[in-house]
This record gives C-alpha cells, structure tokens and sequence, in this order.
C-alpha cells in the first residue's frame, strides 16, 4: 500500500503524541475555510492553494521533524524531478546570475507575468562580499565553489539544489525554482554559475 | 489638529534627514543594522497616525449612512459604545452575529446593521491610497488608539473563538503556493532577516507580543496607516498566495492565534515602521 500524505500526517500525530482528538479534521477544515478566504487575482489563481505532497507533509512547525523514511520519501521523490541541461552544460555566466539572485520579482498577484522571475537569493542567503544587504533564513553561500571544490559533481549538486531544494533537504525553507518552474533552465545555469564560476565574486 | 499635523510632518522629516545621512552602500553589515535601529528610534517621536486617529474618532462621532446614525452604539465586546480597551480583547465571538470577528470585521457589521450601510458600500476601500482614503483604517486608528497600555487578554471562551485558533495555527503552517511558503517560512525562528529587515518570531511568546502590539502602524515606506488586515493580506502576497478577502474566515482565524499568543503583553499601536 502506497502511504497517502494524509495517512502519514495521521501516523506522525500518533507517534508524536499530539492526542487532539481530530487534527486531521482540523488540518483539513483549515484548508477548507483559506479556499474559501482567497479571491484569484492576476496570475495567483486559486489553484495556488492546492498542496502537493511535500507542501502537506511540510506543513509542520519547524521544531517538528518528520520521521526519516517520511523525509526520504519526499527527497526520492523530489530529485526524479530534477531535469539537467541536454547539452550538459551547468554553468552559465554569473554576472547574469548576480541580477537573478539579486531581483524579487517574479510569482506575486502584484507582479507582471511577462517580465522574468527572480530568485531573490539575497533576502534569505550571503552570497558576495560586496551586497551586505543579505538575509539569514538560509546559510551563507560566500566561497560556495572556493570550500567545496569546482569539481564536476558540486556543479551537479548546486544545480540540482537550485532546481529542486528539497531533492537533499526534506521541507526545505528554500522555494524548489526548477520544479515549480520559478526560473528557466538559462537563469539557473547562470544562478549556478555565479555559485561555482571561480571567477564570481562569490568566491572572491 | 493643527498641532497633530506638525509632530506628523516632524516625524517625515526627521525620517528623511536620516534617510539621507545613510546612503547605500555603507561600510560594513553591523553599522547598517544599527543605523536602522537608530533610524526606527528617532521615528518614534511624532508619529503621522494620529491624523488618521483624529479621523477615525470623527467617523465613531458623525451621523452617517442611510439611518444616519453614529457608530457610538456599536458593541465592540465590551458592551455598547465601549470604546477603551475593547481591541485588546478581540477577535472574540459576537453572540449577534454567532461568529468570532475582529476588530475590521465589528466595524464593518456597525456600519451595515446599525447605520444602514450596504456590505459592499462598507468594505469598498479596506485600504488607503492617497486621497481615497479608507474609513476603515481611520477608525480602526482610534479604536485601537484606545488600548494603548492596556494588557492582551484574548480569552477563547466560546468554543468557536477556540476552533478559530485552532484552524488559524493550522494556516500558519500551511505550506502553498509556487513558492512553498507558510507563514512559519519567514516567522517560525528566532534571530532571522529577510535582506536588513528583522523577522519575527511569531511562534514564540515575546516574537507574538513585540509583532502584534505594534499593529496598526504608519508606514513611513508608505505614507499609509495599516491596520491588521493589511498586514495579512501583504504577506499573503507575498508569500505567492492569491489576494486573502477582507474580513475573510482565514483573516480572522490567524489573528485570533497571533493575537491570542500576544496575551498579556501591552498594547502599543498604532506605532511607526519603517
């Protein structure tokens, strides 16, 4: 029997303790009463507020940990979704890169849906020495390339962590750019450039 | 008035000065963090929401809509026309209407069932934007203006102010949207930043109080007073979400649990944000 999300939130709440009698219901009447709550508005339709698995099963306080085949599970099923380049080529050019790490547009009812998303990697990540203006939610990705190495295989991994975060992390914080088709092929390649070109400021 | 309108346009200027003796592009990480405390610190002195408060206290006082009555009968919570202390008690349950509302919420179900308001007349502008102004945030304004100091004491009593924070505390966990944020994304751990900005901590107690009590506040970036209402709602944007309804079920619910988790702390709004 394949587990459905809901069955192994309920399993989660079992092996947790959390005994409230109907958190299930709960959790489902929640979702209910936000479809209710929202009106479509540019390009954010409604449709935004239907999870797919990882989104359910992530919908947990942070303190909370999933156990680790739940984990595994959504990282096996978050890197199939990893496409990499046909020509094999990872790296793009990180100037280009820099203005994709350093733009938030892109995905907001506010935001015009023809001009290109951002990855916004600033608000959440130190990136350069030169942008102090960065965020902490995630860590700080100075020297990326310099203390991993250029190998072939970090590109692989930058790559595919840009594409799909939560490919290596379960319930990530980072948003999955690729999968959710958030930035293009180009834009990530040059993301990734800007994270394992040694000529980036990153590893500078 | 007159005086309020000075200490208003005061606080812009000294927003300004400051704003001009901090260019981009400074030194090092530490000393822009700090000058953006200094920066919030020097704010706090005049602060342009009282126009909007002087406003609001003239729409609770005027005679208007279709039964050209004023609002001092409506029931906030604490009986009718009790003005002092009620925000800090809302969102609760209102036995009239048989659901939890907060404080948007009562003023808009005043306005349609006691001064004659249509529903669509009263939440047509939930949000200012420069000369089309939003009565709702001038009385939301005062009405709050009217707790400052007082203690949050959202009770859950009644057993839909207590599915409310249940289903609200579900929300703030809810994951969605291209970007797979929640509320929990940005607010569920202490010490973080979005780029300079500070976030919240809203899961723990003193994160709650510090970010709750200081809603309603004039934003300098805006030149606007923003109620709770609008807070939700912008995050929501931009979390990715569609656009959350004013007054919607899902709008309520969150601010029950926030609010609820402000308890006891002291209320201090409508205050100035950057």
């Amino acid at each position: 029997m394949k587990p459905t999300p809901s069955l192994l939130l309920a399993c989660l709440c079992i092996a947790s303790g959390c005994a409230t009698v109907n958190d299930a219901e709960v959790a489902q009447k929640a979702v209910a009463v936000m479809k209710a709550s929202f009106n479509e508005r540019g390009q954010a339709k409604l449709d935004r507020l239907d999870q797919d698995d990882a989104q359910k099963l992530c919908s947990i306080p942070p303190s909370a940990r999933l156990p680790k085949d739940v984990a595994d599970g959504i990282e096996k099923a978050n890197l199939a979704t990893i496409k990499y380049p046909a020509d094999g080529k990872l790296l793009g050019n990180w100037k280009d890169g820099e203005k994709v790490a350093q733009s938030g547009i892109g995905k907001q009812y506010s935001d015009d849906p023809k001009v290109p998303a951002g990855a916004n990697c600033y608000a959440c990540h130190q990136l350069t020495k030169a942008e102090i203006s960065f965020g902490t939610i995630g860590p700080s990705l100075y020297n990326f390339g310099k203390l991993r190495g250029y190998s072939d295989a970090i590109q692989r991994y930058a790559y595919g962590k840009i594409y799909n975060s939560q490919a290596y992390s379960a319930c990530s914080n980072m948003p999955r750019f690729g999968h959710k088709g958030i930035l293009t092929e180009q834009q990530i390649k040059d993301v990734t450039a800007l994270l394992m070109d040694p000529d980036s400021p990153v590893n500078k | 008035m007159k005086s309020k309108a000075h200490a208003a346009i005061a606080g812009t200027l000294a927003g300004c000065a400051l704003l001009a003796a901090f260019p981009p592009g400074v030194t090092a990480q530490s000393s822009a963090v700090d000058e953006i405390a200094k920066y919030r610190q020097q704010l706090q002195d005049g602060n342009p929401a009282d126009l909007w408060e002087a406003r609001g206290e003239d729409l609770w006082k005027q005679k208007r809509g279709q039964k050209n009555v004023s609002l001092e009968a409506c029931d906030l919570g604490k009986g009718a026309g009790v003005v002092k202390g009620a925000y800090a008690e809302l969102p609760k349950h209102f036995a009239d209407a048989d659901r939890v509302m907060d404080l948007e919420t009562r003023l808009v179900h005043c306005m349609v069932t006691q001064q004659g308001f249509s529903q669509a007349d009263a939440t047509r502008r939930p949000f200012g934007a420069g000369s089309n102004r939003s009565d709702i945030e001038a009385l939301t304004a005062w009405v709050t203006a009217e707790s400052k100091g007082v203690l949050m004491n959202v009770a859950l009593n009644h057993e839909k102010e207590k599915e409310a924070y249940r289903l609200g505390e579900k929300m703030f966990y809810f994951r969605g949207g291209s970007h797979d944020f929640a509320c929990a994304t940005c607010h569920g751990e202490t010490g973080k930043r979005i780029r300079l900005q500070d976030l919240p901590n809203l899961t723990e107690k003193a994160g709650a109080q510090l970010a709750y009590t200081t809603w309603p506040a004039y934003r300098v970036s805006q030149g606007e007073l923003r109620t709770f209402q609008w807070r939700l709602n912008d995050c929501f944007r931009q979390q990715r979400f569609p656009e959350l309804k004013f007054t919607s079920e899902a709008s309520i619910a969150l601010t029950t649990f926030l609010a609820r988790n402000a308890n006891g702390a002291a209320f201090n709004a409508p205050a100035i944000k950057r």
